[in-house]
Protein backbone atom coordinates (compact mmCIF):
# COMPACT_ATOMS: atom_id res chain seq x y z
CA UNK A 1 0.00 0.00 0.00
CA UNK A 2 1.10 3.53 -0.74
CA UNK A 3 0.14 6.37 1.58
CA UNK A 4 0.48 9.82 0.08
CA UNK A 5 -0.51 13.18 1.56
CA UNK A 6 -3.25 14.94 -0.44
CA UNK A 7 -1.00 17.94 -1.03
CA UNK A 8 1.67 15.78 -2.71
CA UNK A 9 -0.87 13.99 -4.86
CA UNK A 10 -2.33 17.34 -5.92
CA UNK A 11 1.15 18.55 -6.85
CA UNK A 12 1.77 15.45 -8.98
CA UNK A 13 -1.58 15.68 -10.76
CA UNK A 14 -1.07 19.41 -11.38
CA UNK A 15 2.35 18.65 -12.89
CA UNK A 16 0.82 16.00 -15.16
CA UNK A 17 -1.89 18.42 -16.30
CA UNK A 18 0.64 21.19 -16.89
CA UNK A 19 2.80 19.03 -19.17
CA UNK A 20 -0.13 17.41 -21.01
CA UNK A 21 -0.09 16.28 -23.86
CA UNK A 22 3.52 15.33 -23.11
CA UNK A 23 4.19 12.82 -20.37
CA UNK A 24 5.27 14.25 -17.04
CA UNK A 25 7.60 12.47 -14.63
CA UNK A 26 9.12 12.85 -11.22
CA UNK A 27 10.00 11.32 -7.89
CA UNK A 28 8.68 11.40 -4.37
CA UNK A 29 11.55 11.04 -1.97
CA UNK A 30 10.87 9.04 1.15
CA UNK A 31 12.36 8.10 4.46
CA UNK A 32 11.39 5.25 6.79
CA UNK A 33 8.52 4.25 4.53
CA UNK A 34 7.01 7.75 4.39
CA UNK A 35 6.92 10.32 1.62
CA UNK A 36 9.03 13.40 2.36
CA UNK A 37 8.96 15.60 -0.75
CA UNK A 38 7.89 15.72 -4.39
CA UNK A 39 10.67 16.34 -6.91
CA UNK A 40 9.38 17.40 -10.33
CA UNK A 41 11.73 16.09 -13.03
CA UNK A 42 12.33 17.15 -16.60
CA UNK A 43 11.08 14.70 -19.22
CA UNK A 44 14.19 14.73 -21.41
CA UNK A 45 12.17 13.11 -24.21
CA UNK A 46 9.39 15.75 -24.22
CA UNK A 47 7.11 13.16 -25.77
CA UNK A 48 3.43 12.26 -25.49
CA UNK A 49 4.33 8.55 -25.42
CA UNK A 50 7.70 8.31 -23.69
CA UNK A 51 9.57 9.71 -20.71
CA UNK A 52 13.10 9.61 -19.49
CA UNK A 53 14.72 11.51 -16.65
CA UNK A 54 17.51 13.82 -17.74
CA UNK A 55 20.68 11.90 -16.80
CA UNK A 56 22.47 14.82 -15.16
CA UNK A 57 19.39 15.93 -13.22
CA UNK A 58 18.80 12.35 -12.08
CA UNK A 59 22.34 12.12 -10.69
CA UNK A 60 21.90 15.40 -8.78
CA UNK A 61 18.55 14.32 -7.34
CA UNK A 62 19.75 10.80 -6.42
CA UNK A 63 22.77 12.35 -4.67
CA UNK A 64 20.60 14.79 -2.75
CA UNK A 65 18.39 11.91 -1.62
CA UNK A 66 21.46 9.91 -0.58
CA UNK A 67 22.77 12.86 1.41
CA UNK A 68 19.41 13.21 3.20
CA UNK A 69 19.14 9.44 3.85
CA UNK A 70 16.13 9.38 1.54
CA UNK A 71 15.25 6.85 -1.14
CA UNK A 72 13.31 7.12 -4.39
CA UNK A 73 10.05 6.21 -2.65
CA UNK A 74 7.69 6.86 -5.58
CA UNK A 75 8.50 7.12 -9.29
CA UNK A 76 5.60 8.84 -11.00
CA UNK A 77 4.74 9.55 -14.60
CA UNK A 78 1.68 10.30 -16.66
CA UNK A 79 -0.02 8.63 -19.57
CA UNK A 80 -1.78 11.26 -21.60
CA UNK A 81 -4.12 9.19 -23.78
CA UNK A 82 -4.30 5.81 -22.08
CA UNK A 83 -5.15 4.34 -18.69
CA UNK A 84 -3.09 4.77 -15.53
CA UNK A 85 -1.57 1.32 -15.80
CA UNK A 86 2.06 0.36 -16.55
CA UNK A 87 2.69 -0.26 -20.24
CA UNK A 88 5.00 -2.92 -21.62
CA UNK A 89 7.69 -0.25 -21.90
CA UNK A 90 7.16 0.81 -18.27
CA UNK A 91 7.50 -2.79 -17.13
CA UNK A 92 10.58 -3.63 -19.18
CA UNK A 93 12.41 -0.48 -18.07
CA UNK A 94 11.39 -0.45 -14.39
CA UNK A 95 14.65 -0.27 -12.47
CA UNK A 96 13.76 0.59 -8.87
CA UNK A 97 12.43 -2.61 -7.27
CA UNK A 98 11.86 -0.86 -3.94
CA UNK A 99 9.84 2.04 -5.38
CA UNK A 100 6.11 2.54 -5.77
CA UNK A 101 5.27 3.26 -9.40
CA UNK A 102 2.54 5.88 -9.52
CA UNK A 103 0.68 6.34 -12.80
CA UNK A 104 -1.46 9.37 -13.57
CA UNK A 105 -3.71 9.47 -16.61
CA UNK A 106 -4.63 12.87 -17.99
CA UNK A 107 -6.89 11.49 -20.73
CA UNK A 108 -9.89 12.99 -18.91
CA UNK A 109 -9.79 16.72 -18.20
CA UNK A 110 -12.07 16.40 -15.21
CA UNK A 111 -11.53 12.98 -13.69
CA UNK A 112 -8.51 12.27 -11.48
CA UNK A 113 -7.11 8.89 -12.48
CA UNK A 114 -4.18 7.79 -10.32
CA UNK A 115 -3.06 4.24 -9.49
CA UNK A 116 -0.07 2.73 -7.73
CA UNK A 117 1.94 -0.38 -8.60
CA UNK A 118 4.99 -2.38 -7.69
CA UNK A 119 7.10 -3.57 -10.60
CA UNK A 120 9.68 -6.22 -9.73
CA UNK A 121 11.42 -8.53 -12.19
CA UNK A 122 8.87 -7.79 -14.88
CA UNK A 123 5.93 -8.58 -12.59
CA UNK A 124 3.30 -5.90 -11.94
CA UNK A 125 1.18 -5.80 -8.81
CA UNK A 126 -1.35 -3.07 -8.22
CA UNK A 127 -1.53 -1.82 -4.64
CA UNK A 128 -3.92 0.35 -2.69
CA UNK A 129 -3.31 4.08 -2.83
CA UNK A 130 -4.40 5.81 0.35
CA UNK A 131 -4.58 9.58 0.40
CA UNK A 132 -3.86 10.95 3.86
CA UNK B 1 44.44 3.65 -4.95
CA UNK B 2 41.65 2.30 -7.02
CA UNK B 3 38.46 3.43 -8.72
CA UNK B 4 35.35 3.49 -6.59
CA UNK B 5 32.19 2.32 -8.33
CA UNK B 6 28.77 3.07 -6.84
CA UNK B 7 26.26 0.34 -7.60
CA UNK B 8 22.48 0.91 -7.79
CA UNK B 9 20.03 -1.21 -5.76
CA UNK B 10 18.91 -3.28 -8.74
CA UNK B 11 22.49 -4.46 -9.47
CA UNK B 12 23.56 -5.20 -5.89
CA UNK B 13 22.65 -8.85 -6.37
CA UNK B 14 25.96 -9.00 -8.27
CA UNK B 15 27.95 -7.33 -5.49
CA UNK B 16 26.67 -9.24 -2.45
CA UNK B 17 24.58 -6.25 -1.53
CA UNK B 18 27.49 -3.81 -1.49
CA UNK B 19 26.63 -0.22 -2.42
CA UNK B 20 30.13 0.48 -3.68
CA UNK B 21 32.94 -1.71 -4.96
CA UNK B 22 36.46 -1.02 -6.15
CA UNK B 23 38.01 -1.80 -9.46
CA UNK B 24 40.76 -0.82 -11.83
CA UNK B 25 41.23 -0.11 -15.50
CA UNK B 26 42.57 2.49 -17.90
CA UNK B 27 39.21 2.88 -19.60
CA UNK B 28 35.59 2.32 -18.60
CA UNK B 29 35.56 -0.86 -20.73
CA UNK B 30 38.61 -2.19 -18.82
CA UNK B 31 37.02 -1.31 -15.50
CA UNK B 32 33.82 -3.17 -16.38
CA UNK B 33 35.85 -6.24 -17.38
CA UNK B 34 37.72 -6.03 -14.09
CA UNK B 35 34.48 -5.75 -12.10
CA UNK B 36 32.94 -8.64 -14.00
CA UNK B 37 35.88 -10.89 -13.02
CA UNK B 38 34.78 -10.53 -9.37
CA UNK B 39 31.09 -9.79 -9.83
CA UNK B 40 30.14 -12.15 -12.63
CA UNK B 41 27.15 -11.01 -14.64
CA UNK B 42 27.54 -7.30 -14.03
CA UNK B 43 29.01 -6.68 -17.47
CA UNK B 44 25.96 -8.17 -19.15
CA UNK B 45 23.75 -5.62 -17.40
CA UNK B 46 25.86 -2.67 -18.52
CA UNK B 47 26.92 -3.60 -22.04
CA UNK B 48 24.75 -4.88 -24.87
CA UNK B 49 25.49 -7.93 -27.01
CA UNK B 50 26.59 -5.50 -29.70
CA UNK B 51 29.28 -4.23 -27.35
CA UNK B 52 27.92 -0.77 -26.60
CA UNK B 53 26.87 0.77 -23.35
CA UNK B 54 23.27 -0.12 -22.59
CA UNK B 55 20.94 2.67 -23.65
CA UNK B 56 19.05 2.65 -20.35
CA UNK B 57 22.04 2.66 -18.03
CA UNK B 58 23.63 5.92 -17.02
CA UNK B 59 27.31 5.81 -16.11
CA UNK B 60 29.06 8.84 -14.68
CA UNK B 61 32.77 9.42 -14.15
CA UNK B 62 33.35 12.06 -11.49
CA UNK B 63 29.70 13.05 -11.96
CA UNK B 64 29.99 13.53 -15.75
CA UNK B 65 27.78 11.42 -18.02
CA UNK B 66 30.17 9.18 -19.97
CA UNK B 67 28.09 9.67 -23.11
CA UNK B 68 29.75 13.08 -23.28
CA UNK B 69 33.20 11.82 -22.34
CA UNK B 70 33.86 8.92 -24.69
CA UNK B 71 31.45 6.20 -23.57
CA UNK B 72 33.28 2.90 -22.98
CA UNK B 73 36.57 4.46 -24.13
CA UNK B 74 36.43 7.08 -21.37
CA UNK B 75 39.87 7.26 -19.74
CA UNK B 76 40.08 6.50 -16.05
CA UNK B 77 42.70 7.14 -13.39
CA UNK B 78 43.21 5.99 -9.81
CA UNK B 79 40.99 7.95 -7.50
CA UNK B 80 38.23 8.48 -10.05
CA UNK B 81 34.70 7.86 -8.91
CA UNK B 82 32.26 5.99 -11.14
CA UNK B 83 28.50 5.94 -10.53
CA UNK B 84 26.07 3.59 -12.24
CA UNK B 85 22.38 4.54 -12.25
CA UNK B 86 19.65 2.83 -14.23
CA UNK B 87 17.83 5.39 -16.33
CA UNK B 88 14.32 6.11 -15.14
CA UNK B 89 12.24 5.81 -18.27
CA UNK B 90 9.06 4.40 -19.71
CA UNK B 91 5.95 5.56 -21.42
CA UNK B 92 2.55 4.70 -22.74
CA UNK B 93 3.82 3.08 -25.91
CA UNK B 94 6.99 1.72 -27.33
CA UNK B 95 8.65 4.57 -29.18
CA UNK B 96 9.31 3.89 -32.83
CA UNK B 97 13.00 3.49 -32.25
CA UNK B 98 15.00 0.36 -32.88
CA UNK B 99 17.36 1.25 -30.05
CA UNK B 100 14.77 0.44 -27.41
CA UNK B 101 14.17 -3.11 -28.55
CA UNK B 102 17.81 -3.65 -29.50
CA UNK B 103 18.86 -2.48 -26.05
CA UNK B 104 16.50 -4.89 -24.35
CA UNK B 105 15.19 -4.41 -20.87
CA UNK B 106 17.42 -3.22 -18.09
Amino acid sequence: MLELPRQMLDEIVAHARRDHPDEACGVVAGKDGRATRVIVMENAERSPTFYRFDAQEQLRVWRSMDDADEVPFVIYHSHTATEAHPSRTDISLASEPDAHYLLVSTRSETEEEVRSFRIVDGQVAEEALTVI
Amino acid sequence: MAIEVRIPTILRTYTDGQKAVEGKGDTLADLIDDLDSRHAGLKGRLITEQGGLHRFVNVYVNDEDVRFLGALETKLADGDSVTVLPAVAGGAERPARAAVTAGGSF
